[in-house]
């Protein structure tokens, strides 16, 4: 029985479908609640934290309580970072709104707010950096002495031979785009619950986070205790979407009261803490030059990336993750034989930045995109023809940044997606729509995502802390069923069945025998997590590795048990057969661990087994299409269809990789459309609640269909190539390609996201 | 700030809890009663993860003190599934539909898409999106949740085919 690549309903449904779910804040009973008290202010120094009379059994805890524990300070050791401080509570200087300044702990939540509305905090405010264009200024305010002008990274590549590119060049296209602040908004915003164990001394934190062993690495890290001592379990997440990659400073914290005070302490973030003092992402400005020759042909790309990283530096990705993955991925999935780019991060008093699905290929697939659709006008082109002219179709390529782009359908992938889209029936309504004074737009995307990269990718960053492996292992229990125990951390992404898919086809079990145990540092071995596109690459990889090894095993003491060889055993349907003869692995199993004077000499005692995967990468590949209609008196833009022609490899389950697809879309329509972090001139969020920062409802997303392709990589053991982020990379670029296609008429196009009401009337009315 | 006790039948069972007049239902429910499958998004009122059933109604539990609820009659998701936990058929059409990821909003979507199949009348595509877009999901897209309850809604007789979704 095959089962991996079947549309299996997900092991993991069940529970969360009866309201069994155990996401940290449901584990809460009997802990003392901590509140966070936040800075008021964008920018200035610290003169007093005071609290009146505190009830008896409440704390408040400031930075000056905190002798000893260091300040989160990732590391990147290339790109002329500047290594960058976040104390866990500050003493000196506030940097952003919402920085947490100092926690209550009370009995419950209400009392611990009431107490923190009581604090006094005088505060000597400063004139804050907010925007890029502030970041810049000369005599602006330095945030941190190591950064001077606030430059935390700036990377810089130049190609040979690109000024002759220009030179030579028949036709250059400019460009300057804007995309706003995002804030990935998971459902389930933070929380943290950290309990001393009086027995053994030691602290379990249970937290929704995205990088259990890191969390735990890096925590153990800044308090000076030693990590043998701390457990971190990640329980039910309700979503995370990068942003809980991050090591942020409310967990140190919890962890440090747990440890000093011995209790159980439980910090549940609100709603507007998760919208203004989370991790925000995407404010980028980019400005674009491309050299075309009068055929269409590329001839090269100039880009200046400037990114608004917020006040710190993210742990442990660093504000490098944006503007270098930026740098590293311009040339997208065009040839391109010369490029030269500059890429800054820039320090401001905002919300700090951190990975959000897609990170920067969003904002790169919209340069990209509105750069083909630009040159095409400019050529006279038509765009399909345009991109069809400089897309890759010899693998594997390597890009002008040292990538590899390993075998892809960007061609196919585009001809399928305007086959099925039916331009010329669009072109029709869209001709026979203008008539009546309606603006129909058509946009296309096209892209590949870098995905299932390991050490080397990370490596290569210069990153101080290199992610990158994952490390599966797998054991037999005396009664045959199989556990998997993983490194990796999935919150959503089903990687407890699309695993035991995997293993059940190696091992000749089904699923429903294969136990993925994950979310624990004292139950799974060190490994990275879920992000970047990277599970059922690279977990999914080792876990295949893990059964191998396991199955040899099996085959080994089967062969005994049979009389065979090991190479005639076959593993299926819960037995291992040599031909006509068979024993059930359950059997095997007992045979093993209770009868081991039988058969230890073959691989010794138990069934246990251990692999490693540490890929290098691959490419996964889309082309999106958009059809909107945009109201051009209220500036309103509706969705009418969205198509994806996605190639991910081989689907190990479609069920699973549709539904990635799926939200990943509605997070790019989201991204093109609607959410936007919006700071005033002093540094205040105006975005604090969801009646503000809008994600999307079901009446906003349009059906979304979705053709798959599966070129199979040989670039990974499972054949599959990561897209947990496509969706959201993709869709931007193609609803603004389509919104300008609507308003060609007016002679305008979208060069900033997202796309407001406010900001479409503002472009026709200056048309006008 | 003193209690004050109240009777809210959950699910058909009694639970008589103390709570300050400033509890929200959601808390009572999540906190006192101790029935944490009921999240919390928002608790403004936005995101409607903490949608719950009082006196059959869809609410924000999150909008109500619990004190309002005294004496009245709420469901949660725990009341979903048999006692023997099979799922029901809204619950099973999520499961075998993948209309949930991460889990976090799925109550309140369980319980909101329960209420509407139980209103007089058939559901039909225009409807379902109506009522569903008062809720939020950050992982599905909404594609197969929509899925789902509507091959609920036309399991249980409850589907009336209109125009084609758009």
């Amino acid at each position: 029985m095959n089962w991996t690549g079947r549309r299996l309903p997900r092991t993991e449904d069940p529970a969360l479908l009866r309201g069994e779910g155990a996401f940290t804040a449901d584990l809460a009973a009997g802990a003392r609640a901590v509140r966070f008290l936040r800075s008021p202010y964008a920018a200035g120094r610290i003169l007093s934290i005071s609290a009146p009379d505190l009830p008896h059994g409440a704390l408040l805890v400031t930075g000056a309580d905190l002798e000893g524990v260091g300040p989160i300070r990732p590391e990147l050791f290339r790109f002329n970072y500047r290594a960058i401080s976040q104390p866990v509570l500050p003493r000196e200087r506030v940097h952003f709104v919402g920085q947490p300044m100092a926690a209550v702990v009370a009995a419950t939540p209400e009392e611990a707010e009431d107490i923190a509305e009581a604090v006094l905090l005088e505060i000597e405010p400063e004139d804050p950096v907010v925007t890029i264009d502030d970041a810049l200024r000369p005599g602006a305010l330095t945030l941190h002495p190591e950064a001077p002008g606030n430059l935390v990274v700036d990377g810089v590549i130049r190609h040979p031979g690109c000024e002759a590119a220009f030179a030579r060049a028949d036709c250059i296209v400019e460009l300057t785009l804007r995309s706003g602040r995002q804030n990935a908004t998971p459902m389930e915003a933070r929380a943290g619950l950290a309990a001393y164990d009086r027995a053994t001394g030691r602290i379990r934190l249970t937290a929704s986070c995205q990088m259990p062993h890191m969390l735990r690495t890096g925590i153990a890290t800044l308090l000076g205790m030693a990590e043998a001592d701390l457990q971190v379990v990640a329980p039910d997440v309700g979503g995370g979407f990068g942003q809980k990659m991050a090591l942020f400073p409310e967990y140190p914290l919890l962890v440090w009261l747990a440890r000093r005070h011995r209790g159980s302490f439980c910090w549940v973030e609100d709603r507007n803490e998760n919208l203004i003092a989370s991790a925000h992402s995407r404010e980028q400005r980019h400005h674009l030059r491309a050299a075309f020759a009068a055929d269409g042909t590329l001839l090269g790309l100039e880009a200046d990336i400037l990114a608004n990283t917020g006040a710190f530096s993210c742990y442990p990705t660093t504000c490098g993750v944006e503007p270098l993955m930026a740098l590293a991925e311009y040339p997208g999935p065009y040839r391109l034989p010369t490029y030269a780019a500059r890429a800054r991060a820039l320090a401001t008093n905002t919300c700090p930045a951190a990975p959000y699905r897609g990170v920067s290929r969003p904002v790169v697939t919209f340069g990209l995109e509105r750069l083909m659709d630009r040159a095409a006008a400019a050529l006279g082109m038509d765009p399909v023809a345009l991109r069809r002219r400089n897309l890759v179709t010899d693998f594997p390529h390597v890009t002008p940044t040292g990538l590899t782009l390993d075998q892809a359908s960007y061609v196919e992938a585009l001809d399928r997606a305007v086959a099925a889209a039916d331009l010329p029936a669009f072109r029709a309504r869209q001709e026979a729509a203008r008539r009546e004074g309606r603006y129909l737009g058509l946009g296309l995307a096209v892209f590949n995502e870098r995905t299932g990269y390991g050490t080397p990718a990370f490596a290569a960053r210069g990153m101080g802390i290199v992610p990158g492996y994952e490390v599966v292992d797998i054991a037999m229990t005396p009664a045959g069923e199989v556990e998997v125990r993983i490194g990796a951390s999935p919150h959503g992404q089903g990687l407890r069945t699309t695993l035991a898919q995997l293993a059940a086809d190696r091992l000749g079990l089904e699923p429903s025998q294969i136990r993925v145990i994950h979310g624990d540092t004292d139950r799974t071995p060190y490994g990275w997590g879920s992000f970047a596109s990277r599970g059922a690459v690279i977990a999914g990889g080792a876990t295949q590795l893990a059964a191998d090894k396991l199955a040899a095993r099996l085959r080994r003491a089967a062969a005994r048990l049979l009389q065979a060889e090991p190479e005639a055993i076959a593993l299926r349907d819960g037995a291992a057969w040599a031909g006509e003869a068979s024993i059930p692995l359950t059997e095997v199993a007992r045979r093993v661990h209770q009868r081991s004077e039988q058969l230890s000499d073959l691989d010794g005692f138990n069934l246990a087994e251990t692999a490693q995967y540490d890929p290098g990468g691959t490419f996964s590949n889309a082309c999106h299409i958009a059809e909107v209609e945009v109201d051009a008196e209220t500036g309103h833009v509706r969705v009418h269809r969205f198509l994806v022609v996605e190639d991910a490899g081989r689907l190990l389950n479609p069920l699973i990789a549709d539904g990635q697809v799926h939200g990943g879309v509605a997070q790019g329509i989201a991204n093109a459309l609607l959410e936007e972090v919006l700071y005033a001139a002093d540094g205040n969020p105006l975005t604090g609640s969801l009646a503000d920062y809008l994600p999307p409802s079901a009446a906003e997303i349009p059906p979304i269909e979705i053709i798959h392709l599966e070129t199979e990589s040989p670039e990974t053991l499972t054949g599959a190539k990561g897209l947990g982020e496509g969706g959201a990379i993709g869709a931007p670029a193609a609803i603004a390609n389509a919104i300008s296609d609507a308003l060609s008429p007016f002679g305008v196009d979208i060069a900033e996201l997202p796309a407001t009401p406010a900001r479409i009337r503002a472009l026709i009315r200056n048309a006008r | 700030m003193s209690k004050t006790p109240i009777r809210l039948t959950v699910n058909g069972l009694p639970h008589e809890v103390a709570v300050e007049p400033r509890r929200t239902l959601a808390d009572a429910l999540r906190d006192d009663c101790g029935l944490t499958g009921t999240h919390l998004g928002c608790e403004h009122g936005v995101c409607g993860a903490c949608t719950v059933l009082l006196d059959g109604e869809a609410v924000r539990a999150c909008l109500h003190f619990a004190i309002q609820a005294d004496g009245h009659a709420i469901r949660t998701v725990e009341g979903l599934a048999a006692p023997d936990g099979s799922l029901n058929p809204l619950q099973r059409a999520f499961w075998e539909n993948h209309g949930l990821q991460c889990g976090f909003c799925t109550p309140g979507f369980l319980m909101l898409a329960t209420w509407m199949l139980e209103q007089p009348g058939p559901v039909d595509e225009a409807r379902l999106r109506h009522v569903l877009s008062s809720n939020l999901c950050r992982c599905t897209g909404y594609q197969n949740i929509l899925t789902a309850v509507r091959t609920a809604a036309q399991e249980l007789g409850k589907w009336r085919e209109g125009a084609t979704p758009a």
